[in-house]
């Protein structure tokens, strides 16, 4: 039980001479900049299109006239925009600078993810104009149609390059373990998405069997994927963060392979007409990723409860380049990224008005997410409990926990402590980052909690054929309507975000821009400028 | 010690591991499916849809209408009716073979119900029970078989006669099975509602079908248009809040009527070898729920045994 530290050995096994931390931020600031800009976009784009389809529960009439905004266009057009513009996007970004912080190196030829990115965000830009004209695939998670397609895989193929090439490239031999979940991330989601690909959109079959494939290829995705990646960066965080060595490296390796080994085998749901041995095998692989709950939860609540320890506790470091992690900007320290306790988490511990530990914040939030959501889903693959579970809104709000509540909070976390340090500014309005926090932890409570409800008293209700649809149907309009409500919230919290992130990369840009400026106009007998 | 080759070999082969099962497999399983004759006919099921409903799959596929109805069906079980279809000649011996079967019963009781044949005897048995009462009424003489009857909430519901299985989604691409039940499920909504202009009326304005109804109007999928020498036999009747001004009629577009086609295609009432039926015991539903009061008595495409 010894928390994970790196041998001092590991010192000795460096390659070379110590990369700057802020050598390396900088070496990843043109790619994660244009990542998490967009990122930030799509999702605002996305919980508009959201809260469009949310309204149309209680007023159906609602701009009813356009197709490309009915619901059965706008819902995908959401859901598409959110995995692929906002979580994989965003994921991808915090992958490649984690796995250039945990390896020491930087992001050398950068100009792959940037062009990578752009590749992506055109990928997802024509798919989602693709699926509000009609042009959906027809299947869940995998509703960006074809010919969007090449371009969102050169995206993945270019940035997963760079972070296999980043990885490679190393000086810290030692892997930590958010290095094992980050790398079969990028691995995961090149096979899984070049399969679907194949089989259900380059060269579909008929009849259930591509279903088969799409069930697998959303449970990989929306469960396996999010989990690698959003576990990646919560092991990462939450040490860093909370200043505590994570306890401990074997509770997170087994997480990992109860994840990857099992995480797969699942989400056919126990209607599907399919052979019935399909859904069972899926219980089964759900049940077994429950290990994978338990050993992050225990491995999370033994890392807050061991006592703070300073960063240079006597095993070691924490974290492979941990050290006092105090960047060239250390001038400007960002005020929104707090180190400590788990408590200073919070406010009223940390000194008031100063925004404290709001990555952490977001992080926790997302871990506590992930064990909730994740039991909710294990729960409900289970057959007594999916004869009244499926097919109701139970689905989609466990659904939202898991990508939203876990994933998108900790990648919240992660970039408001991650953007600061790659421009070396602090966030200009600190209050609309606390304010992200409680509109987005409101919103994602107000659409899950209501629609869980909702969805098992819809279950149980519909088992008694007694009961009547159409007030099956009413039954659950207020708990839609609260659930606008979260939409709402969320929509405004991602507002903030956006609003944030581009004021800061504007300050950055507007400063370099004025410093060029000068630097040109205050000599203007450079070399470089005379003319021959 | 650099495990990252390792971490790249296992995760290569968990992945492979469940590729392989639920992705390889189903695909040789599933998609060696082919057409099978129905229980106890030489028929084939099942047909590829005609091209004005397969065009309605696409419409149906674009515009989401999987979003919020589900095409999956689900069934409790299956039970087995005795079906009594004649007394035979010997009615002393059927009347005391009956009054065993249903003990409940006085011998005039029994030979009142037996004036009015055909009808199940008994329900709700389990297959042996049943095989063995069949026997019994057809030693007497009569005409007595078993009937396999699905049961269930779903089935209960009027939704479907049995539950989905592979076989019926063999010429979709994709198969709109859906994942979530915001709207009624679809899988026999044909059988249910067999009226095309029905289901252009629901598409333009559900209300007017369906009380209450939380569907969104469909009306892009049709055309207001000025009346030419007269009105068009497809035109819409609609009420006076909704009809069009004078000289206008409203059309369905051909995405409309295809998008009806497709619906009227969708049913759940052959019997197949591995969701058994038997035709004659699927009566009309009184309790179907969710449909219209206008809703006729669904009619089976099977011929009846």
């Amino acid at each position: 039980m010894k928390p994970t530290a790196i041998p001092e050995s590991a010192a000795a096994s460096l390659a070379g001479p110590e990369t700057a931390t802020s050598e390396i931020d900088v070496s990843c600031r043109a790619p994660l900049v244009v990542f998490f800009l967009s990122a930030a976009g799509w999702l605002l784009i996305a919980s508009g299109l959201a809260l469009i389809c949310s309204i149309q529960f209680h007023s159906p009439d609602f701009l009813a006239g356009l197709a490309w905004l009915s619901y059965g266009r706008a819902h995908p057009a959401a859901s598409s925009a959110f995995l692929y513009g906002f979580c994989l996007q965003s994921g991808l970004g915090v992958s490649l600078w984690l796995l250039a912080r945990l390896g020491r190196t930087r992001l050398d030829y950068s100009w792959l993810a940037t062009v990578g990115a752009m590749s992506w965000n055109l990928g997802v830009a024509v798919g989602v104009w693709g699926i509000l004209t009609g042009d959906r695939t027809g299947f869940e998670a995998l509703d960006l149609p074809g010919y969007a397609t090449p371009m969102v895989f050169l995206g993945w193929v270019l940035a997963g390059i760079q972070g296999a090439l980043t990885f490679h490239r190393r000086r810290q031999q030692t892997l930590y373990v958010s290095q094992w979940f980050l790398l079969a991330a990028l691995f995961w989601f090149a096979w899984i998405y070049a399969t679907a690909q194949l089989l259900l959109v380059s060269f579909p079959g008929r009849g259930v069997a591509p279903s088969v494939i799409a069930w697998w290829y959303a449970q990989n995705l929306q469960v396996v994927w999010l989990w690698l990646a959003g576990l990646g960066a919560v092991f990462y965080f939450v040490p860093k963060l909370s200043g505590r060595p994570l306890q401990n490296r074997g509770l997170a390796l087994c997480a990992f392979w109860f994840i990857v080994v099992f995480g797969g085998w699942g989400g056919i749901p126990h209607s599907a007409p399919v052979p019935a041995w399909l859904p069972a095998l899926s219980t089964v692989g759900s049940v077994f990723s429950a290990v994978a709950l338990l050993a992050v939860g225990l491995s999370l609540w033994k890392t807050a409860r061991q006592g703070s320890r300073p960063a240079a506790a006597p095993e070691g470091r924490a974290l492979p380049e941990a050290a006092p992690a105090t960047p060239a900007s250390a001038g400007s320290l960002p005020a929104l990224s707090g180190r400590g306790q788990i408590s200073e988490a919070w406010p009223g511990a940390a000194a008031p008005g100063a925004p404290e530990g709001l990555p952490l914040r977001f992080v926790l939030f997302g871990a506590l997410a992930f064990l909730i959501g994740g039991g909710g889903r294990v729960l409900g693959s289970l057959p007594p409990i999916s004869s009244v579970t499926d097919l109701t809104w139970f689905g989609p709000a466990m659904y939202q926990l898991n990508a939203y509540g876990f994933f998108a909070m900790v990648i919240f976390g992660a970039v408001y402590w991650i953007m600061p340090r790659l421009l070396g500014l602090d966030f200009p309005w600190a209050g609309l980052g606390r304010a992200h926090f409680w509109l987005a932890s409101a919103g994602i409570v107000l659409l899950a909690a209501p629609l869980a409800i909702a969805g098992v008293l819809e279950g149980l209700k519909l088992r008694g054929p007694e009961n009547a649809f159409m007030e099956v149907v009413k039954a659950a309009l207020p708990a839609l309507r609260v659930s606008t409500l979260g939409e709402l919230f969320m929509a405004l919290g991602h507002a903030a975000f956006l609003a944030n992130l581009a004021s800061l990369a504007a300050r950055f840009y507007r400063l370099r821009a004025v410093s060029t400026f000068r630097s040109w106009t205050l000599d203007p007998y450079k070399p470089a400028e005379a003319k021959p | 010690m650099n495990h990252s080759r390792w971490l790249l070999l296992a995760a290569f082969l968990s992945l492979a591991g469940s590729w392989f099962g639920f992705v390889l497999t189903p695909q040789a399983q599933l998609g060696r499916l082919q057409p099978a004759n129905l229980l106890g006919e030489p028929t084939l099921y099942p047909h590829a849809r005609p091209g004005l409903a397969r065009q309605g799959l696409e419409v149906y596929r674009a515009n989401g209408c999987a979003e919020c109805h589900t095409q999956q069906v689900r069934q409790s079980g299956t039970v087995c009716d005795v079906l009594l279809s004649a007394q035979g000649t010997n009615q002393a011996a059927v009347l005391s073979a009956v009054v065993q079967l249903k003990p409940g019963w006085s011998r005039p009781e029994a030979r009142q119900w037996l004036s009015t044949l055909p009808r199940p005897l008994l329900e709700g048995l389990n297959p042996a029970a049943a095989a063995v009462a069949v026997k019994a009424l057809n030693a007497a003489g009569a005409q007595a078989a078993v009937a396999i009857r699905p049961v269930g909430p779903e089935i209960a519901r009027g939704w479907g006669k049995r539950r989905n299985v592979a076989r019926d989604f063999l010429f979709d691409s994709p198969a709109a099975l859906g994942s979530q039940r915001i709207g009624p499920d679809l899988a026999d909504v044909g059988a249910r509602q067999p009226d095309a202009r029905w289901h252009l009326r629901h598409l333009y304005a559900p209300g007017l079908e369906v009380g209450g109804s939380a569907m969104p109007p469909y009306r892009f999928l049709f055309e207001q248009r000025r009346i030419v020498w007269r009105p068009s036999p497809d035109a819409l009747t609609l009420p006076p809040g909704l009809a069009p001004p004078r000289g206008y009629e409203v059309v369905p577009k051909p995405e409309a009527a295809a998008l009806a086609a497709y619906l009227l295609s969708l049913r759940t009432d052959a019997p197949l070898f591995e969701a058994p039926l038997s035709v004659a015991a699927a009566r009309p539903e009184a309790t179907s729920t969710n449909a219209p009061p206008t809703n006729s008595p669904a009619k089976s495409n099977s011929p009846s045994r």
